[in-house]
């Protein structure tokens, strides 16, 4: 077994606006299972980082507890890592995103980190529109500790162990729409065309940005039966539409047709350009993704791509007003103005 | 693309870069790993049965698979593979149990092979074991040909030399030393079933320039005086030595020099340094002797005095190069340079010739005076005489001749038996599994990051006094055994089933070196070339396309960087991707097809 990768890169790797290559956004090798789809996803989140030239140590990773939150160890491995508490990851981000806005802070769990243990820190991450991005590696099941079935397994799924799950499943991407998330899709780690600028969209934009990656558990998930299996993901994979990413400094140059294309002018100035499959969906529309997904759930299908956008999203520094410069950066002549500033807040309040 | 044909025995051969650029295919990973683990005879074996004079080549070869080698294109330096052939050589043991054993019912045919160079004895090599009875015919005293005359002994042992030739000559060759043959006509009457020529390249050539003449015995053909130096006619040189030429004759000639005598021993060339034909480590070892070089002159005329060689002059030049990259070497204008200069050797390049061979024997010759051959079964417009090595196709390499030899012998055993002589053997293979586990492999994978080790040389002043010290000590084997390692194993092969494939993609995310991609399939493989993982831009090598998937999409491997490391295999959870060892060697006389 190998527990290196080789030093030796393709000697012509592309280099970003920074001169770094894809290498410089690797990790260590992975330890996952020979097949997950997680490790699909660091590979995707690699591409997309180096893809928007983010300087390495201006992202902190943040996870919980699971095969999903070991995955920050495989990518980024030069970026800031947490490894927290079971279905606690959002709570520490806040508490970081708090002290620091200046971070991108990029949140891995799974379904049993998100939608079991995690679900309470998940809906109010949500509801108080955090700066984030939360990918969820949703397998379907407890892969660390051997397969059983989880929160998002579909009621009848069969996983390894054989028998159907007798429960419904929670949709997270449906959850969090409930709850006021701003940005929400769907994606499959099969499927590296939509999901890198899905997570390159979910970057650029400002608040809670929910990607839920179905992600095979080739080891007890990727049976016949399950519904979470690369084969049964692929023949019942539908998309709301096809996701480009301009980055901000790059010229549009290609037309579309109006009808079928919008584009959305994100916080940092890059484009999000959606083409839609469906004319009566509308992204911008947050009972109009319900809706898409409600029909999709009844007709068996899994919805995927872009859900839910809110251009006009209104972070939790902005809800909180906080200081535009990061508090760990305050000094304490800024945090303690002195008696005299006590004195007329005192008296501003007689 | 159309699916890729595995079953081609060329298609994984030409994977193992080394293997496929050596003239005789010689099996190079295979030798190196057996290195790795210090099996020394069973390396200098495999190096044996392919190019015959593994200690001379371990030492000599011009090693067309290092600048082949798959390492020189994600590392800085390519593995010493010629140096690692040494190793096995300087550390086997006998090899006397392990060769062919020589029938003592011969089988009746005669051969006579004219030159007892290496395509000679190759030859014999390949025919002894079948039966055949061999005449060999050289006008020196000992065979060899130009691996003992032209080759110095500070870089070949005499004794390296020797051992190599006489296990040949000792499967009970007739050798006919000093004998020189002027005569074809006199060798055909002998009744031979075949006859092969390898006698080299062996006339040098001589710049015909004012002077010459009164210049007398001071100007000599550098590869004439560097066999009289090897048969020990000439023991030294005058103080003053120009040396001209660019090849590794000349490099011979000037370190040959400085050993003999010579203190002003110097280079000059017509061509700029960058352009010389000797190989960069030829060039480096001349200058590590302190052998200064004056490109970019171009020889006008010798300057004698009183019947006495005193210089010569040189005309400065530049390479222009026109649209086409065509080099001329126009003039500067500048005054001539004079150069003192007691002996002036010459090694502008040799030539065949077969003043020998009487021209109404049915043996034709083009306009070049060469032999008119078929390229492929070496024969000659007389189907009974068979020509190889330099003599075949001009001035090449050791390496080249041996694999023509290989190729003669298999041409001559078919003409004796009355077949057709292009229904040539298919080469032997075997492609088998290397997994020992979940992740095991029994090669070892690693890809280690070593930077090329450099060969230790013995103490300059020492080299410098005595022409038969050899100047390369060679690897140590704990060097040997790194070195070895970094050889990334070509030869284990990445082998793609495709009806195992779940399109997954764990491997095109481990790939260190971005050389998978799952993509839709186009007609024009330069346009997938494009839609590749990784940048695709060397067309040297070739694409692995498999057969459609499930979703419609194929399997592109680009083979051109692959590490062989194994990962992709390692992180395939259905076993699509196998790691296979690949062995292929060309068959010889007697191996039928």
């Amino acid at each position: 077994m190998s527990y290196q990768i080789p030093k030796f890169r393709h000697p012509e790797l592309p280099k970003n606006e920074l001169g770094y290559t894809k290498a410089d956004y690797e990790g260590a090798i992975s330890t996952l299972c020979a097949g997950c789809g997680h490790d699909s996803i660091s590979g995707a989140i690699i591409k997309a980082v180096h893809e928007l030239s983010i300087e390495p140590h201006k992202i902190a990773k943040l996870s919980g507890i699971g095969c999903s939150s070991k995955s920050p160890t495989y990518f980024l491995g030069k970026s800031h890592g947490f490894n927290s508490v079971h279905g606690r990851m959002p709570s520490v981000v806040t508490g970081a995103a708090m002290a620091n806005r200046d971070l991108l802070y990029l949140g891995v769990s799974g379904d049993g980190d998100t939608a079991s243990i995690g679900l309470g820190q998940y809906g109010h991450a949500a509801r108080r529109n955090l700066n984030m991005v939360y990918i969820v590696m949703n397998n379907g099941c407890y892969g660390l500790t051997k397969g059983q079935d989880s929160a998002t397994a579909d009621e009848g799924s069969i996983s390894k162990k054989g028998e159907p799950n007798p429960f419904g499943s929670i949709d997270l991407p449906a959850v969090a729409l409930q709850l006021g998330a701003t940005f929400v899709a769907r994606s499959f780690s099969g499927d590296k065309e939509q999901l890198v600028p899905l997570i390159k969209a979910a970057m650029s934009h400002r608040g809670f940005a929910l990607i839920d990656v179905v992600s095979p558990c080739v080891t007890f998930n990727n049976t016949a039966g399950s519904t979470k299996s690369y084969e049964y993901t692929r023949e019942h994979m539908e998309a709301t539409g096809t996701v480009d990413f301009v980055p901000m400094h790059e010229e549009i140059t290609t037309k579309y047709d109006p009808g079928k294309t919008r584009d959305v002018t994100m916080h940092d100035g890059s484009v999000v350009r959606l083409k839609k499959v469906d004319d009566s969906f509308d992204p911008f529309d947050r009972m109009s993704a319900m809706v898409a997904l409600e029909k999709s759930r009844q007709s068996g299908q899994i919805l995927t791509g872009l859900l839910y956008m809110d251009k006009h999203s209104r972070d939790l520094h902005e809800a909180l007003a906080t200081s535009k410069r990061p508090l760990n950066e305050l000094t304490e002549t800024e945090l303690c103005p002195g008696s005299k500033v006590l004195e007329q807040i005192n008296q501003s309040l007689r | 693309m159309n699916p890729t044909d595995v079953s081609n025995p060329e298609y994984f051969h030409k994977v193992v870069d080394c293997q496929y650029a050596c003239p005789a295919h010689t099996p190079v990973p295979e030798y190196i790993r057996l290195i790795a683990q210090q099996r020394y005879t069973e390396a200098y074996m495999i190096n044996w049965e392919s190019n015959v004079f593994p200690g001379v080549l371990g030492r000599t070869c011009d090693r067309p698979c290092e600048p082949a080698c798959r390492r020189g294109r994600v590392d800085e330096e390519p593995v010493a593979i010629c140096r690692l052939k040494r190793v096995a050589a300087d550390n086997k043991e006998s090899i006397a149990d392990l060769l062919p054993e020589i029938p003592t019912q011969k089988n009746g045919k005669r051969i006579a092979c004219i030159g007892g160079g290496p395509a000679s004895l190759t030859v014999a090599r390949d025919l002894m074991p079948l039966g055949y009875s061999i005449d060999i015919y050289d006008n020196q005293r000992a065979a060899g040909g130009m691996m003992r005359s032209q080759i110095p002994s500070f870089r070949l042992p005499e004794t390296v030399l020797n051992e190599e030739v006489n296990v040949i000559l000792d499967m009970g060759v007739t050798t006919f030393l000093e004998t020189e043959v002027t005569s074809m006509a006199s060798i055909l009457e002998k009744d031979y079933d075949a006859v092969f020529v390898g006698t080299g390249a062996p006339r040098g050539k001589l710049l015909n320039l004012p002077g010459l003449e009164e210049a007398g015995s001071a100007v000599h053909v550098g590869i004439d005086w560097l066999a009289n130096v090897a048969f020990g006619h000439t023991e030294q040189v005058a103080k003053k030595v120009i040396v001209l030429g660019g090849g590794n004759t000349a490099m011979d000639c000037c370190r040959t020099a400085k050993r003999l005598g010579g203190e002003d021993v110097r280079i000059v060339v017509r061509s700029p340094y960058a352009d010389m034909k000797a190989s960069p480590w030829e060039k480096e070892d001349a200058q590590h002797e302190g052998i200064p070089f004056y490109d970019n002159h171009t020889p006008k005329e010798f300057v004698v005095e009183d019947g006495k060689l005193k210089g010569m002059l040189f005309e400065k030049v530049e390479a222009v190069y026109d649209e086409s990259g065509k080099r001329s070497l126009v003039p500067t204008g500048e005054d001539w340079v004079f150069m003192e200069a007691d002996t002036v050797l010459m090694a502008i390049g040799q030539e065949n010739a077969f003043p020998w061979v009487e021209r109404d024997l049915g043996i034709d010759f083009d306009q070049w005076e060469m032999p008119k051959l078929n390229k492929v079964s070496f024969q000659s417009t007389r189907p009974n005489v068979f020509f190889g090595g330099d003599a075949a196709f001009g001035p090449e390499n050791v390496i080249t001749a041996v694999a023509q030899g290989h190729q003669a012998a298999v041409s001559i055993d078919l003409f004796c038996q009355g077949k057709n002589l292009l229904q040539r053997p298919d080469p032997h293979t075997n492609l088998v599994s290397t997994k020992m586990g979940v992740h095991e492999w029994s090669y070892d994978n690693a890809v280690e990051t070593d930077d090329r080790y450099i060969v230790p040389l013995v103490d300059l002043d020492k080299a410098l006094s005595d022409r038969k010290v050899e100047v390369e000590l060679g690897f140590d084997r704990d060097t040997g055994f790194k070195e070895a390692e970094r050889c990334l194993n070509c030869d284990v092969q990445t082998v793609f089933d495709e009806a195992r494939c779940i399109e997954c993609d764990a491997c095109v995310d481990i790939c260190p070196t971005d050389c998978i991609t799952f993509t839709t399939n186009e007609e024009d493989e330069a346009v997938l070339r494009t839609k590749l993982t990784g940048p695709s831009h060397n067309l040297t090598t070739d694409l692995y396309v498999s057969q459609a998937l499930p979703t419609a999409r194929v399997m592109v491997k680009d083979e051109d960087i692959c590490l062989h490391c194994g990962l992709c295999a390692e992180r395939c959870p259905t076993t699509a991707w196998d790691m296979q060892k690949y062995f292929y060697s060309v068959s010889k006389a007697g191996q039928a097809a």
